[in-house]
């Protein structure tokens, strides 16, 4: 019996291995199984290897596995691609249609199974998907009865003879195994779930989620990858809220159009990765300028230019914070999971109406993109908080033709909002630097208190938990630092570490900007070295540390840029070399 | 009722003196009174450049953006409030130039908002150079032998781009460029007007008698007809783009926010943001 097990689907891209993979994980899902899949994919619609890497725990896991258990492999390409992931006593299950090898001498068991003449004989190819999970629950001890909801769901409006074939193509797939090829191996027999209900969703699913539960009603976006399941969550959603998403003609369009929507009272926000984010530049800093709420997300993935666009990466961090000429406040936070995703996105929205600035959602492919099992998501915490907009029978007379001093100099240097078709409420707004009613002014007094009440709004920035710290040891051996999804992947590495024991503490930084110098320098204080973890090929997040807090002769980066994300054992392995090389004590 | 001196503010506008946007700026003023608006229900969104100015020339909510992109924020503040009144305005760098893709895409897309262009040949603020809307030959300090490159046929482009009203006028015309202003307002979409705007300092060869020269009003040619799309493509190929009034206009075609599914009813500005408790429920549980 096994407690957890990695499953992996691969074949060539069109060929049903995403819907594979769905079937089979939220069938799992739903018996109360946590589950964490990751999706390989290429920049193309159909050909080209793809495959689906889903991790099944009675226990919540945060990241792919190091290795595999059972691959299902519908070409040769498969098995060659993803042979070298099989662990000692792993399990090929192949179609035998393509006749697969794999390398002698390897402890790794190949069974040849007909998913394509079986599902041929239930009346078409296209169900060798259903044969292949059939299979897999045989290895697995599960009942092929289990999958029958999830197949309703699927193809319930196919109409009930393709849910009854399909549901025939996973017996007939299990009866094969066991009969044909006798197969049994208690070892792998998965134990029982609790049988708890729980969310099963990727990072975007969360993200879209959290904008709509912030009051987020208009969206305008281009679609790119990673990041148009937002949209596309969006636009399945608003209309019955009554609100709209506009698929613009750029990235330019989509963070203008927030803006203008922003500036008139809605909750309006855009979503891109990296090349729409580049356009956006300027956008950014009329937000920042004219103090307008703006909301971003920005969906990492492999730069530069179009770079890796399937791939993780988390390169864009100091285009994400310094990007734009000129100086403004600006917030960027980093969600570590799929639950904080939610919470912050709804939280991003709250900030820039209470900052009146850009706030920037930080997020990669692998968290995005990656799907897993979700704990609960609280309806009681989420607020909606707006800051100093101003109800209309509070705006003061603005008497005649009077503006109404929309960037007054204020102490927290947060000026009260009004916005358009309020009566008294009438002011300009520019780019230009300007002065409490929104007038151009060149003045150098001026310019120096408008510089200097905008940039001290986030001087006191509230943001609960900027921070997300496990910091038991008192001196800890190593302190890892890391942002987004590396979370999961670190949290393993330092169970291990801390077996060979070896003390370990982590922060994972939320609140990426204003930096959380507070929060940070003290677990760097105490720590006897500092490892940071990042998907990048500089060390961003290693120098922005630096920059903010210094000990730079205790940073080491653990850095990984290959397009794939980070596994557990790369962590724990490079640390130790760090210590066999005396980087580290 | 407000009348175009409550659309005055104590602003002076930093236009040379004789600047054909002055007339553009009387224009709006005298077409929002005209129409019934109170300066708080109006919002004047503007690009870069001198015409992009005009937005802190008229009290009324105003926004003076990013070069060439006037129209996105414009049409971002149409979503989020229908209830109010958008222009947007701006020069011929930003809507032919650095803005084009907004220009087309909003043309099409067809969100209920005027713009008002005003086209003055070249580059003023900079001091002097080429605009897409320079004619072949014209001299400047970017091209300094004579432009080489077509200049743009906007009017034209309106028609194939999908737009639902379509004028020309000259900054002259104040009577013309008023009534013109208001039919845009009062239009269900998107309505362009291009107004020639000469810049005095700049621009010696299109100059205010150049176009008394060269423009024909609309009115004045017999059986002309701004519904027929066709006729309205066939006369300004014939006279090279220079006629003004009343294009084109699509009566017919319902403006976006009419055919978003589901949207409007209240505007997003004065929507009640939070979710209810059931609504958040069934959508958790979609993913279930």
């Amino acid at each position: 019996m096994v407690n957890q097990l990695s499953w992996k689907v691969g074949g060539q891209q069109g060929e049903g291995i995403e819907s594979t993979g769905e079937v089979f994980a939220i069938t799992l899902n739903r018996l109360g199984y946590y589950l964490y899949g990751y999706r390989h994919f290429s920049s193309r619609i159909k050909g080209g290897h793809t495959n689906n890497k889903i991790r099944v725990s009675t226990k919540k896991v945060r990241t792919i596995s190091d290795d595999l258990d059972i691959l299902v492999a519908f070409d040769q390409e498969t098995i060659d691609f993803n042979f070298h992931e099989l662990r000692d006593g792993g399990v090929i299950l192949a179609d035998a249609k393509f006749g697969p090898k794999i390398p002698e001498g390897s402890n790794v068991s190949l069974y040849s199974v007909p998913f394509t003449e079986i599902a041929s004989e239930l009346g078409t190819s296209l169900m060798k998907n259903m044969v292949a999970i059939g299979a897999t629950s045989a290895i697995l001890n599960l009942d092929p009865s289990l999958f029958q909801e999830v197949v309703q769901d699927t193809y319930g409006r196919k109409g009930e003879q393709v849910v009854l074939n399909n549901m025939e193509a996973i017996r007939k797939g299990a009866q094969y195994l066991k009969e044909e090829l006798g197969f049994d191996r208690s070892d792998l027999y998965l134990e029982k779930a609790d049988g708890q209900k729980r969310m099963f969703m990727i990072g975007n699913d969360a993200i879209a989620l959290g904008a709509i539960a912030a009051g987020a009603r208009f969206m305008a976006a281009y679609p790119i990858t990673p990041a148009s399941e937002i949209m596309e969550y969006l636009i399945k959603k608003l209309p019955d809220l009554g609100g709209a998403v506009i698929q613009t003609e750029d990235e330019i369009a989509a963070a203008t159009m927030a803006i203008g929507a922003n500036y008139a009272g809605a909750r309006a926000f855009t979503s891109s990765a990296g090349p729409g984010l580049s356009l956006m530049m300027e956008s950014i800093g009329l937000s920042g300028m004219t103090e307008t709420p703006l909301v971003i997300v920005d969906t990492q993935r492999g730069g530069p230019s179009t770079g890796l666009p399937t791939k993780q990466e988390q390169s864009d961090l100091m285009a994400m914070i310094y990007g734009t000429h000129g100086e403004i406040p600006k917030i960027v936070i980093a969600p570590s999971t799929v639950e904080e995703a939610f919470y912050d996105t709804v939280e991003a929205f709250n900030l820039a109406e209470e900052y009146q600035c850009p706030v920037i959602v930080l997020s990669d492919l692998q968290l995005s993109l990656g799907k897993q099992t979700v704990e609960p998501l609280s309806y009681e915490s989420i607020q909606i908080r707006r800051g100093k907009l101003l109800n209309e029978e509070l705006v003061p007379e603005a008497g005649n033709q009077g503006y109404f001093k929309r960037y007054e100099i204020t102490e927290d240097g947060i000026s009260p909002r009004v916005i358009p078709g309020m009566k008294n409420g009438i002011h300009h707004v520019t780019g230009v630097e300007h002065d409490e009613t929104g007038k151009p002014s060149e003045a150098a007094a001026n310019r120096k208190a408008q510089m200097e009440k905008r940039l001290r709004k986030l001087e006191q920035i509230e943001f609960n938990n900027k921070v997300h710290k496990n910091d038991k040891h008192e001196e800890p051996d190593i302190l890892f630092i890391g942002y987004i999804s590396t979370r999961g992947a670190i949290e393993e590495a330092m169970e291990r570490l801390e077996e060979d024991g070896v003390k370990v503490n982590h922060a994972h930084i939320r609140l990426i900007h204003p930096f959380p110098k507070e929060e940070i320098r003290p677990l760097i204080e105490k720590a006897k070295q500092v490892i940071v973890v990042e998907h990048n090929a500089t060390g961003q997040l290693a120098n922005l540390i630096k920059m903010n807090v210094g000990f730079a002769d205790k940073i080491q980066s653990l850095l990984k840029y290959d397009g794939n994300p980070f596994l557990p054992n790369e962590i724990y392995t490079q640390s130790k070399e760090f210590t066999k090389q005396g980087v580290l004590f | 009722m407000a009348t175009f001196k409550d659309f005055r503010n104590n602003v002076k506008p930093n236009w040379c003196p004789g600047c054909g946007d002055f007339s553009v700026q009387a224009a709006i003023q005298r077409a929002a009174a005209n129409v019934g608006l109170e300066p708080h229900q109006l919002a004047v969104i503007s690009g870069i450049g001198c015409s992009g100015r005009i937005s802190g020339y008229i009290y009324s909510y105003g926004f003076h953006g990013i070069h060439g992109r006037a129209l996105p924020i414009a049409q971002g503040v149409k979503m989020a409030n229908q209830d109010l009144t958008v222009i947007a305005a701006g020069g011929d760098g930003d809507g032919f130039a650095i803005g084009t893709a907004h220009t087309i895409h909003s043309m099409r897309r067809n969100i209920d908002i005027t713009y008002i262009v005003m086209d003055n040949q070249i580059y003023g603020l900079t001091k002097g150079q080429t605009s897409p809307r320079s004619d072949v030959g014209f001299k400047t300090k970017s091209t300094p032998q004579g432009s080489i490159e077509s200049p743009l046929s906007v009017m034209e482009l309106a028609l194939t781009a999908g737009a639902t009203f379509v004028a020309q006028s000259f900054s002259t015309d104040l009577k013309d460029l008023t009534s013109l202003i208001e039919q845009a307002i009062q239009h269900k979409g998107f309505s362009f007007i291009n107004v020639f705007s000469p810049c005095v300092t700049y621009n010696k060869v299109n100059t205010y008698d150049w176009f008394k020269e060269n423009l024909t009003k609309l009115k004045d040619i017999e059986g002309y007809d701004p519904s027929d799309k066709k006729l309205a493509m066939q006369t300004l190929m014939e006279y090279n783009g220079l006629v003004t009034g009343l294009i084109y206009q699509n009566k017919e075609q319902k403006p976006y926010e009419e055919l978003v599914p589901g949207f409007g009813e209240v505007p997003l500005a004065k929507a009640e943001l939070k979710l209810s408790k059931e609504k958040f429920d069934e959508l958790v549980a979609e993913f279930m």
